[in-house]
């Protein structure tokens, strides 16, 4: 074959755990290529003028460079080109939905399957991490600013790794005790290994970012407070949408209904999956179902397994395409025998006379006419309703802005919703003020929140180099 | 880390912590809590400050040993650190001028609620502190309070202190005698409902501060969401004060003793650890 043209074989597998052992355990579930297939896998890639990956990238990673540096062997340069837009490889490798953005837009994905740049980008961070080659940038001279960021989720580490490179002074100001948002209370350790998320921050320690922990902006210390009192030339609001929906649909308060976030965060980040070695209670459940159809509602069904149920259902309205979860997670959850139950609606939360949970009251749905999100809105069928014996249900139908910032800052101009209004680069109202991720968007990606930060980041650059 | 100053058992199972925490100091306000995390493999515990000193830096707590996280709080010493301590968490209490207001402490609550009592005499009222324990030697920080309050009275069951009853029979009394103008209960789930139904029939504005269980304490979970009046509300960032005759109690119940069974086990293997580690094994 000649040289110049890439390899015709298919997308590489990556090896994962069986079904069967991994939907009992709370080890990672996909368990990464190895040199060789991480090699034929780059060397499909067809290294287009114009590539069209990256512009499905809201980072805009250098997919083919870093592709050829994969194919060629050189896996840590690698890692460094992909970091040099993206701070957080190895989170991003797997916790992206590729499918709808830079693999979604790989020419190879029009005939047969994309070059798998998730599984490789995973690869070469996960390499250069195991084999300690890990090298500090050099940072630019010191600008003396002092920035704050409130938030150590994805958007809020992105703003602080882009901006100590830039020689700003950076502390992060995190309410819970350990730094990483939603990648440490949120997201699973089968999906994101917590020794990851830990690495990362470490990083960014190492290159002087300071860690200010169970540090509550607008009741520790108030936002004014921290520029006025504290010295920072500029803050970045990252908080998220922590506030939990509920259905308010009757016997929500039962015993044994979770918010996805309860059950997520005791999982997670209270290691409730250790439980007694850890002394926060698992959220148990023989028999649950999980109402929802994201990536939470996929993480919270597949916990719900690995936490010892015998039945884990997932109740959605809409039908399996409108699903907005990865279709990598939809996939692992049925290999491990979640039941689907799409199409149906709960309708009521029945109880026992101790206020327990006994049963879920669901609605089977059609769809009709599409929907304000262009989605087919469904409609209930008349007397299709039945009753789900069960001893746990997971709310998991998204969360909504936590005003626990926003309230105590009222010049920060809020949209309805009480998200935090911004230009299109992070800027709010309030001067010297930036805000990006779930609390300007509403819940979102990973990777949209780092990619809001990487904006903002540039703004503050800006702004503050102009003062 | 969080320094702690002192640690001293006040009554049986009863604990008085000072801890180094300025900028909680210097933020907290009567009705506030924190949460608190004993090591990084504890509970994330909600506890109601006490008191403080903002000038000194440091905030008092009271908590009762009652599970495995409680109980390794309890073992901590003067000089030793705390994992996490995070606050002022919650909306401060409701203070004003409203007259005479009784104020009704129950276990914990005989010592959280001095930052209500201080407050309270401070905005200008005539202020009585009821504390009940079960005997005598279960009460405590009754010198405390007295600095506070106009009178401190107590009520025990077996009758070896104060009168022979509960607080909400000390409120009877006293109603009798003079008009109470509000009425605000700390203290176990039990105390506060049965003390809030009394204040009810006397025709007493009633405030408590509620104590469901929480993760987070800023909202996010959900897990100590309370009926009130018939609405859903989150104790963490509503509360934790709420008008005590709204509260669904009997749901409150329920939802405090979800974990209970794991909790009792929890506290019970980690007892067999320490053992184990004490005789050199583990």
């Amino acid at each position: 074959m000649d040289e110049q043209k890439p390899k015709r074989h298919p997308r590489q597998k990556m090896p994962e755990q069986h079904p069967k052992v991994r939907a009992r355990n709370f080890d990672e579930v996909p368990l990464g290529y190895d040199k060789e297939t991480a090699r034929r896998e780059a060397e499909r890639c067809l290294q287009c003028k114009k590539p069209l990956c990256m512009s499905g990238c809201p980072v805009n990673v250098k997919i083919p460079e870093f592709l050829k540096l994969v194919k060629d062997g050189d896996w840590a340069g690698a890692a460094r080109k992909i970091k040099e837009t993206n701070a957080l490889p190895s989170v991003c490798g797997r916790v992206c939905p590729q499918e709808s953005q830079c693999e979604g837009q790989c020419v190879l994905g029009k005939k047969g399957e994309p070059v798998a740049i998730g599984r490789l980008e995973r690869f070469c961070a996960d390499y250069e991490r195991n084999e300690k080659l890990v090298r500090l940038p050099e940072k630019a001279k010191p600008t003396g600013k002092k920035v704050a960021v409130v938030g150590s989720g994805p958007a809020g580490l992105t703003v602080a790794g882009d901006l100590i490179l830039l020689g700003y002074e950076v502390t992060i100001f995190e309410a819970l005790h350990k730094p990483g948002g939603v990648l440490v209370y949120g997201i699973p350790e089968f999906r994101l290994p917590k020794a990851i998320v830990d690495a990362e921050v470490k990083y960014l320690r190492d290159l002087g970012v300071k860690l200010a922990l169970n540090t509550v902006v607008g009741r520790t210390r108030g936002l004014r407070e921290l520029m006025e009192r504290d010295g920072f030339d500029a803050v970045f609001i990252a908080v998220g949408a922590g506030l939990p929906h509920f259905m308010r649909i009757p016997g929500e308060n039962l015993c044994g209904v979770f918010s996805s976030n309860e059950y997520l965060t005791r999982a997670n980040l209270l290691r409730s999956y250790l439980f007694p070695i850890y002394d926060t209670p698992p959220p148990r459940g023989r028999n649950v179902a999980v109402v929802g159809g994201g990536n939470v509602a996929m993480d919270c069904v597949r916990s719900a397994l690995r936490l010892g149920a015998e039945n884990a259902y997932l109740v959605y309205r809409r039908s399996r395409t409108e699903m907005p979860a990865r279709a990598e997670e939809i996939h692992h959850g049925e290999e491990e025998g979640v039941q689907f139950h799409l199409l149906t609606a709960p309708v009521e939360v029945l109880g026992d006379e101790n206020g327990w949970v006994r049963g879920l009251k669901c609605v089977r749905m059609e769809l009709g006419e599409p929907d304000e999100s262009g989605r087919r809105r469904p409609m209930p069928v008349k007397g299709s309703e039945y009753v789900l014996d069960l001893d746990a249900v997971v709310i998991a139908i998204g969360a909504a802005a936590n005003p626990l910032l926003t309230s105590t800052v009222p010049e920060l101009k809020l949209n309805e919703k009480g998200y935090i209004e911004t230009d299109e680069r992070g800027r709010t109202s309030v001067p010297g003020v930036y805000a990006g991720g779930d609390i300007v968007t509403g819940q979102a990606t990973v990777i949209l929140a780092m990619g809001a930060g990487r904006q903002a980041a540039l703004a503050m650059h800006e702004d503050l180099t102009k003062k | 880390m969080t320094r702690i100053i002192e640690r001293r058992e006040v009554a049986p199972n009863v604990h008085r912590l000072i801890v180094e925490a300025p900028q909680i100091a210097e933020k907290v306000r009567p009705g506030q809590f924190v949460i608190v995390m004993p090591d990084e493999e504890g509970e994330r515990v909600p506890i109601s400050v006490a008191e403080w000193d903002a000038k000194a830096g440091s905030i008092v707590l009271f908590f009762l040993e009652v599970g495995v996280s409680t109980m390794k709080l309890a073992r901590k010493e003067k000089g030793e650190d705390l994992y996490a301590v995070v606050g002022p968490l919650g909306r401060p209490a409701t203070i004003g001028k409203f007259g005479t207001v009784v104020l009704g402490g129950g276990c914990y609550g005989i010592g959280a609620i001095t930052a209500i009592a201080k407050a309270m005499k401070e905005a200008g009222n005539r202020v009585i502190a009821i504390s009940e324990g079960r005997s005598r030697y279960l009460l405590y920080n009754q010198d405390t309070l007295r600095r506070f309050v106009d009178e401190c009275l107590e009520a025990t069951t077996d009758g070896s202190a104060g009168k022979k009853g509960k607080v909400q029979d000390v409120l009877r009394d006293f109603a009798k005698r003079e008009k109470v103008d509000m009425a605000y209960f700390v203290g176990c789930t039990f105390m506060m409902m049965r003390c809030a139904e009394t204040a009810k029939e006397l025709g007493i504005k009633t405030l408590v501060a509620l104590n469901s269980l929480m993760l987070d304490g800023t909202g996010m979970c959900g897990v100590c969401r309370v009926s009130v009046g018939g609405k859903t509300r989150f104790a963490c960032v509503d509360g934790p004060e709420f008008d005590g005759h709204d509260v669904d109690w009997l749901e409150l119940f329920q939802r405090k003793a979800i974990f209970v069974r794991d909790e009792v086990t929890a506290y019970q293997f980690h007892a067999c650890r320490a053992l184990r580690r004490h005789e050199g094994g583990d």
